[in-house]
């Protein structure tokens, strides 16, 4: 038996060799689904760089003093001075049919930022400015080279002359790329180049801001109760019971509750961030209520005991001594909760989220919308434009997501008890 | 201690105090019936609608009807004003989407929790893990979203050049982006039943001469596949229950069909398409959404308790 | 090869084959050394207890000898052990083989929460002993025979392992080790979580067995180890502090330490 131990026989061989295949099967798992996760994020990502960017055109304006009354210069016609500087730009462009299409090439709203400019400084008037503008969608999408000219000379949505105007802009220098800060400083609108993400984010944390005031103390206070005051017994079993199946009731149904209770029967106003923020409390309620009872439970017995030895009374022994030490527990578990009511979309839609909105909510009573939802709503758009909106959107999303998760995680780190 | 020194201690509290020790409780108490009061508020008026639906269209209809066309008529005199509101079609397209979300997702699942807990080092777990909650923590509108851009076209593609025919709303798509989603759901909740099986197993299988992946195989699985079971369960609710990946990547007509390349509708679909826009409140058409909004509460509610049943008795066994 | 009991004091010490050899055996979890040049040798179709105060290393050096060890990330062991003429520890060596002739029997009766014969049948569907069913059927009873259960479990063998009295699993455990005939069966103080009764059946088991196997098996019992070994080694804070036949030990110990043991007064 010199060899018994070293001997590879056929059958021991055969089973290794599946050791190392049963191996690779995880392996592979895991890589599908951390590949997975790379490719979603990293083309999403590659998508939504290009919204930070904003393609601009400039013209010469003759800011004509008569056209312009100084004592009211907003209601001048500078749609008409931008039209007659685009025009001034390419003098051969005659036809009605090819003037309009010249016209195509700015953003609809690109005299709003002139009217902003000749506002702020009203001694151009009289002058001939040389003006940046927003380019349209097309045009925007066109020098961001997502889309490409075609045999014809077209390009997307842009026909051959089109492509001539634009080619002729930018061999003058007259075509440049800028940070897009529209997009984090504007609201929603029908215009892929105007469409900006500031509504929905204040709509995103009006709605938290509801959520976090009404789950977070209900959150606690039903934890503390669970956990320190209720005896055992079939009442508690059966909260505990209905607590764990409330976490995982789909969130579409909570949703429905809201639309049901909070409008129909209490009449709350509908879009608001007060409704949102109480489906989401509700919704969140659950996991802020499990992750403290634990956090409360991790307070070692001989805390209590002690805080009962020195003549503490049960309510102050767990809201002097028991309660502090848990607290960072709780407050992880909350943003935790936070987190993930962040990215909920589907009770919004039911609840009316999914409005319109262009200007900043200020109030939990405004119609507003949330981040996800303006998601929902520019990936459901045709607007070549909105596609890299939504990836850049979901990009905020998710850093917004991260940033959470991370206070969460430094909370936990800071205030680690080692009992 | 006797009696008569109780009652002397009682006395030294001060009424003040006692007072308000009793409101606290009471704060405390009404705090942790909110939980309870969101269940019954659920069932109450979900019941309620539903109820009002129910009236006008019979349950039976609506639980076998075969077909599912809500579109109320304009005008109250026209001709099929009604609408019909079988829910069968909504009923399977939700099954065959979960059910090819569990098929992808079981075994990358277990895969990923069984290396996790069995081969990998504490650097690779430590890696691996927060990248899975990475996964698990990101919006369900994201994977809507890649599924409709990116997954869904590259489907048919796939699928033309093979000769098949495949819609561009798949119910194989969305199931494959929910697959994806619930993936890390299976493998947390399985990585804490595989870590729930004694060692002991495990060294009485070693000390017979087996290898890492028979003892998985032959011992560790079958000691935990009820725990396994019930996570699977737990994750079926969770895609059953799931709405904006199949709001954004699957359909809305309502086939019923078997065939993944074809578009289904689901009931989370029809809740969200029947809800959002102008409605009336009366309508059958908008009631409907509560009858469906019922069937999924309960649906999911069964698979929950069923699976914490079976999770608890799991850990019972091993404690 | 020959073992001369060198701390013997009786001079009709017979020459016992020797199976295990360990040679300065150190062993380290992480930086805390648990044994320290331990050097044993085993005879073979004896039975060998290892006795000593709690934590002084006798699971530790039991599991050195099928590498059970190796499953433990932070245990480092240094030294030779030669079972037969082949160092188990050298590069070649598969555990998996070396398992299958060293079989183990835990502490805590830990029967698969498996069928009664399944249990058994384990090890010989692993590795592929049985050619056929009646053979795989056939072997399994002539385990449990070998560990006394049959008679008690062969109405019942489609039954869970773990539906058996504790005794009843231990035994069940050892019909599992022996399935696969194994050269050297270590067992962990195989009777700790055992009632008298059932603790008397696997002495008698243990006694049976020692004809086919080479035995080694801890206990913290000196009456279960003057019961049924043959030779003992006495261990105490990770050393080796004598070893040699049984009776010389328990009556004419050489190190104050084993006089002090095994009288009471430590451990
Ligand atoms: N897995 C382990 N990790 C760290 N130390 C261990 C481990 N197992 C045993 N030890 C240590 O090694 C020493 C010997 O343990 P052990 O061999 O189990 O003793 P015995 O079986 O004699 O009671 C003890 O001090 C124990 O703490
Ligand atoms: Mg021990």
């Amino acid at each position: 038996m010199t060899d018994t131990f070293t001997k590879r026989t056929p059958h021991l061989a055969r089973r290794h060799a599946r050791e190392i295949r049963f191996q690779w099967l995880g392996k592979i798992a895991i890589s599908i689904a951390v590949g997975f996760l790379l490719i979603m994020v990293g083309t999403i990502s590659w998508m939504g760089a290009g919204a930070l960017k904003q393609t601009q055109i400039s013209l010469q304006v003759y800011l004509d003093p008569q056209e312009i009354d100084t004592s009211a210069v907003e209601k001048a016609d500078y749609g008409a001075m931008v039209k007659t500087a685009l025009r001034a730009t390419f003098p051969e462009v005659k036809k009605r049919r090819d003037t309009r299409k010249l016209y195509k090439l700015l953003s609809s709203q690109a005299a709003f930022g002139l009217q902003r400019q000749i506002k702020e400084n009203p001694d151009l008037i009289g002058q001939t400015k040389s003006v940046w503008f927003i380019a349209s969608d097309d045009v925007d999408m066109f020098f961001k080279a997502n889309i490409t000219v075609d045999t014809n000379g077209n390009a997307g949505k842009l026909d051959e002359k089109q492509v001539q105007w634009l080619a002729t802009l930018d061999k003058s220098g007259a075509v440049r790329s800028r940070f897009n800060t529209g997009f984090f400083l504007s609201g929603d609108s029908r215009e892929p180049e105007l469409a900006g993400i500031l509504s929905a984010f204040a709509g995103t944390t009006l709605t938290l801001f509801v959520c976090f005031l009404l789950s977070f103390p209900i959150g606690i206070l039903a934890a503390v109760y669970l956990e320190e005051f209720i005896p055992e017994n079939r009442w508690s079993d059966l909260i505990e019971v209905n607590i764990n199946n409330l976490a995982a009731v789909p969130s579409i149904v909570f949703g429905l509750l809201g639309l049901a209770v909070f409008l129909n029967a209490f009449d709350l106003p509908r879009s608001s961030p007060l409704v949102g923020g109480m489906v989401l409390a509700l919704m969140t309620l659950p996991t802020i209520i499990i992750a403290s009872r634990s956090a409360l439970r991790s307070v070692p017995p001989s805390i209590r005991e002690a805080a009962l030895g020195i003549g503490a009374t049960r309510t102050q022994m767990v809201f002097h001594h028991v309660a502090p030490l848990a607290m960072s527990g709780m407050l992880t578990g909350t943003i935790i909760g936070m987190a993930r009511a962040l990215g909920e979309t589907a009770p919004l839609l039911m609840i009316g989220m999914v409005a319109f909105i262009v200007d900043t909510p200020t109030s939990i009573l405004q119609p507003a919308t949330a981040l996800p939802v303006q998601i929902f709503l520019w990936a459901d758009s045709p607007e070549r434009g909105f596609l890299e909106k939504t990836s850049a959107a979901i990009i905020v999303l998710i850093a917004f997501l991260i940033a959470m998760n991370l206070i969460a995680i430094i909370l936990r780190n800071k205030y680690r008890q080692r009992f | 201690m006797t009696t008569h020194q109780r009652l002397s201690l009682t006395r030294t509290i001060p009424l003040r105090a006692r007072v308000y020790e009793t409101l606290v409780h009471l704060l405390l108490l009404t705090s942790s019936l909110v939980a309870v009061g969101v269940t019954i508020g659920i069932v109450f008026s979900l019941a309620f609608e539903a109820f009002e639906f129910f009236k006008r269209v019979p349950v039976e209809d609506f639980l076998f009807g075969l077909e599912w066309s809500p579109q109320t008529a304009i005008r109250e005199d026209q001709v099929g004003a009604q609408g019909s509101f079988g829910a069968v079609p909504l009923i399977t397209g939700t099954l065959l989407i979960s059910a090819i979300a569990m098929i992808v997702a079981t075994p990358l699942g277990l895969a990923s929790a069984v290396y996790l807990s069995e081969y990998a080092g504490p650097r690779t777990r430590a890696v691996v893990k927060p990248v899975l909650e990475i996964l698990a923590g990101i919006p369900t509108v994201v994977y809507g979203f890649f599924a409709a851009l990116v997954i869904a076209p590259f489907i048919r593609m796939a699928g033309t050049s093979a000769g098949l025919e495949v819609a561009s709303e798949s119910a194989l798509a969305a199931g494959l982006a929910m697959g994806i989603m619930i993936v890390p759901l299976i493998s947390s909740l399985s990585d804490d039943v595989i870590n729930a099986v004694p060692q002991a197993l495990r060294d009485a299988s070693y000390g017979l001469g087996a290898t890492q992946s028979e003892t998985i195989r032959k011992v560790i699985l079958p000691a935990a596949i009820s725990g396994i079971a019930g996570s699977l369960l737990l994750a079926a609710s969770t895609a059953i229950g799931e709405t904006m990946i199949v709001v954004m990547a699957a359909g809305l007509a309502a086939n019923l069909s078997a065939n993944p390349l074809e578009a289904v509708t689901t009931i989370t679909v029809q809740i969200v398409s029947l809800l959002t826009g102008d409605q009336e409140f009366d309508s059958a058409k908008t009631l409907s959404a509560f009858a469906l909004g019922l069937l999924l509460f309960f649906v999911t509610l069964a698979l929950n308790v069923a699976a914490q049943r079976i999770v608890k008795h799991y850990r019972e066994q091993y404690d | 090869m020959t073992l001369a009991v060198s701390t013997s004091v009786e001079p009709e010490t017979q020459i016992d084959q020797v199976i295990v050899k360990a040679s300065d055996i150190n062993v380290f979890y992480g930086d805390k050394q648990a044994l320290y040049t331990v050097s044993l040798h085993v005879p073979q179709n004896k039975v060998t207890a290892l006795i000593g105060p709690s934590g002084c290393g006798k699971t530790t050096f039991l599991k050195c000898i099928n590498r059970m060890n190796d499953l433990i990330d932070i245990c480092r062991v240094e030294g030779e052990i030669l079972v037969g003429d082949q160092d188990i520890y050298a590069p070649a060596v598969d555990v998996v083989a070396l398992r299958a002739h060293i079989g183990m029997v835990f502490q805590k009766p830990n029967p698969f929460p498996k069928s009664i014969f399944d249990n058994v049948a384990y090890g010989l569907r692993i590795h592929n002993i049985a050619t056929s069913k009646t053979e795989l059927a056939d072997r399994v009873e002539s385990s449990l025979r070998s560990a006394a259960l049959w008679e008690e479990v062969k109405d019942r063998l489609d039954q869970p392992g773990t539906s058996l009295s504790g005794g009843q699993q231990q035994r069940l455990c050892i019909a599992r080790a022996i399935a696969i005939q194994p050269k050297i069966i270590l067992m962990d103080e195989p009777a700790s979580a055992l009632d008298p009764i059932a603790t008397a059946k696997i002495e008698e088991l243990i006694d049976d067995l020692r004809q086919n196997y080479t035995i080694i098996i801890v206990t913290h019992s000196m009456q279960q180890a003057a019961r049924v070994s043959q030779y003992t080694a006495f261990f105490h804070m990770g050393e080796l502090v004598e070893h040699g036949k049984t009776k010389s030990i328990f009556t004419a110990p050489n190190d104050e330490r084993t006089q002090n043991y095994i009288t009471g007064r430590i451990g």
